[in-house]
C-alpha cells in the first residue's frame, strides 16, 4: 500500500508523514521513553546498551551518537520526541535552533528577535 | 441549559512553566508576554466560568505512534500531569467535567466526528499552562474537558475540519442540561518552527492577520491546506487549528459575531510568536 505524497514543498522543513512515521518509528519509540527519569538514567548509563535495547538502525544509532538533530530528523525523528532526547543533555530550543541552522546562539536569539520588528 | 460565557486562546511555550516557577513574571523578557493576561483575568474574574473546555495539542505524553487519534476526548473526573522528559516542573491534578465530557462526545459521534474516548488521559504542558495562566493561583477553579488535535503526525485533520469540530463543540454546550458556566480555550501558536532548516521561522504579517479574522471573518484560515498553513505559520505554528476550533464554538448560526475582550502579541518567547485573544459571543 502506498501513501500518498503531500504536494507542497516547504524549504528546510521535512513534515512528520506516514513515511517518516514508519522509518523513524524505532528511533522516536526510544526517545518517547525519556518521559520516564529512569530511563533518562539508563541510557547516560550505557548509552549503547539503551539503542539496542529499541533496535535502533545503524542510520539512527549514528545520528544520536553525533547529537546532530538534524541527522535525526533525516532518520525519521519527530521534533516532539527529540526534544525529550536534547532534554537529557539540558538542551533547550535556542541551542537546537542554532545547531540546525548552523549559526551560533547568540545569532539565532538575534533571528528571533528581528522578526518582532 | 449551560451557557458558553466566551473563548480564549494562548499560547503554551514549555518556557512558561519555568517562568511561572522561578517568579519571573516581572522580568524584562517575559513581562510583555506575562503583562497580557491582567485584563483577562478581570473579565474572568466577572464571568466565573466552573468548566473550561481546552482544544490542545499533545507533545507526546498521553499519544504515542502507537495510538494516535486524530481527535480525542477526555472522559475522566481527573486528570494527571507528569513528567515530559525535558524538565518542566509537574502541575497537580485538574479536575474533569465527566458529564460534559459525554455531552461533547455524544454530540460529536452523532455529528459523524470520529473520535477517540479517554477515560484515562494524561494531560502536557499545552493543556496545563493556559490554565496556569489564567488562573495563576494555587488551585485551579475550574474543570477541564481536554480535547486533543493531532498535530504530531501528517496527514493532520484541515482547518475546515477543525472549525467544524469546534463549532459542534460549541453546540454540544449550549446544549447542555446544566446551570453551569463554560469557556473554550486554544492553546498554542503562533506562528513558530522548532525543527529543520527552517527553525526559528517566525511570520508576524500572518499571525496578526490570522488573529484579526478571528473578529472579521472567522472561516479565513479554512481556505488552506494544512501545508499551506506550515509554509506561512511553521511547523508548529499548525498549532492555530486549535483557536480555529475555539472560535467556531462560539458561532451559532443566529449569532456567529463575537466581541473582543483583549488581545496581546508579542515575538519572541523561546523560538515562538506570542499570541492571547479572548473574545466573547455577541447578544
Amino acid at each position: 500500500m502506498t501513501i500518498t505524497p503531500l504536494t507542497v514543498a516547504i524549504p528546510g522543513t521535512t513534515l512528520f508523514d506516514g513515511e517518516q512515521a514508519k522509518k523513524g518509528y524505532a528511533l522516536n519509540r526510544m526517545c518517547f521513553s525519556f518521559n520516564s527519569q529512569a530511563n533518562r538514567a539508563a541510557f547516560l548509563a550505557d548509552e549503547e546498551a539503551y539503542m539496542r535495547r529499541y533496535a535502533l538502525t545503524d542510520t539512527q544509532a549514528a545520528a544520536i551518537r553525533s547529537r546532530k538533530v538534524l541527522d535525526m530528523i533525516a532518520a525519521g525523528g519527530n521534533a516532539y520526541y527529540l526534544a525529550k532526547f536534547a532534554g537529557i543533555f539540558g538542551l533547550n530550543m535556542q541551542d537546537i535552533g542554532a545547531q540546525q541552522t548552523g549559526v551560533t546562539v547568540e545569532e539565532f536569539k538575534a533571528c528571533l528577535l528581528a522578526a518582532g520588528r | 441549559m449551560a451557557q458558553l460565557i466566551g473563548g480564549i486562546a494562548s499560547s503554551h511555550i514549555p518556557a512558561i512553566g519555568g517562568a511561572i516557577h522561578k517568579g519571573l513574571q516581572k522580568d524584562p523578557y517575559w513581562a510583555p508576554f506575562f503583562d497580557g493576561f491582567p485584563p483577562v483575568h478581570e473579565w474572568l474574574a466577572k464571568t466565573q466560568p466552573d468548566v473550561v473546555v481546552m482544544f490542545y495539542n499533545d507533545h507526546g505524553l498521553n499519544f504515542f505512534l502507537d495510538k494516535m487519534p486524530t481527535f480525542a476526548v477526555g472522559a475522566a473526573a481527573q486528570y494527571e500531569n507528569a513528567d515530559e522528559g525535558w524538565g518542566i516542573p509537574t502541575l497537580p491534578p485538574f479536575r474533569g467535567e465527566v458529564d460534559l465530557s459525554w455531552q461533547i462526545i455524544n454530540t460529536l459521534v452523532g455529528r459523524e466526528f470520529d473520535i477517540t474516548t479517554c477515560q484515562e488521559m494524561l494531560v502536557d504542558h499545552a493543556c496545563t499552562l493556559p490554565l496556569k495562566l489564567l488562573w495563576p493561583g494555587d488551585v485551579c477553579p475550574v474543570a477541564i474537558v481536554p480535547v486533543c488535535i493531532n498535530t504530531v503526525q501528517f496527514p493532520l485533520p484541515s482547518a475546515k475540519r477543525c472549525y467544524a469540530l469546534g463549532k459542534a463543540v460549541g453546540d454540544a454546550i449550549r446544549a447542555w442540561d446544566s446551570d453551569k458556566k463554560v469557556a473554550v480555550i486554544a492553546s498554542g501558536g503562533l506562528s513558530h518552527q522548532l525543527d529543520g532548516q527552517r527553525a526559528g521561522f517566525i511570520n508576524k504579517g500572518f499571525d496578526l492577520q490570522f488573529m484579526d479574522s478571528l473578529l472579521s471573518n472567522p472561516e479565513w484560515a479554512t481556505q488552506f491546506s494544512t501545508e499551506e498553513l506550515v509554509l506561512k505559520a511553521g511547523t508548529q505554528g499548525i498549532e492555530l487549528l486549535m483557536w480555529l476550533a475555539m472560535r467556531a464554538a462560539l458561532s451559532t448560526g443566529d449569532s456567529p459575531a463575537v466581541r473582543k475582550v483583549h488581545s496581546n502579541y508579542h515575538i519572541p518567547i523561546s523560538n515562538t510568536a506570542t499570541g492571547l485573544l479572548a473574545l466573547e459571543p455577541c447578544d
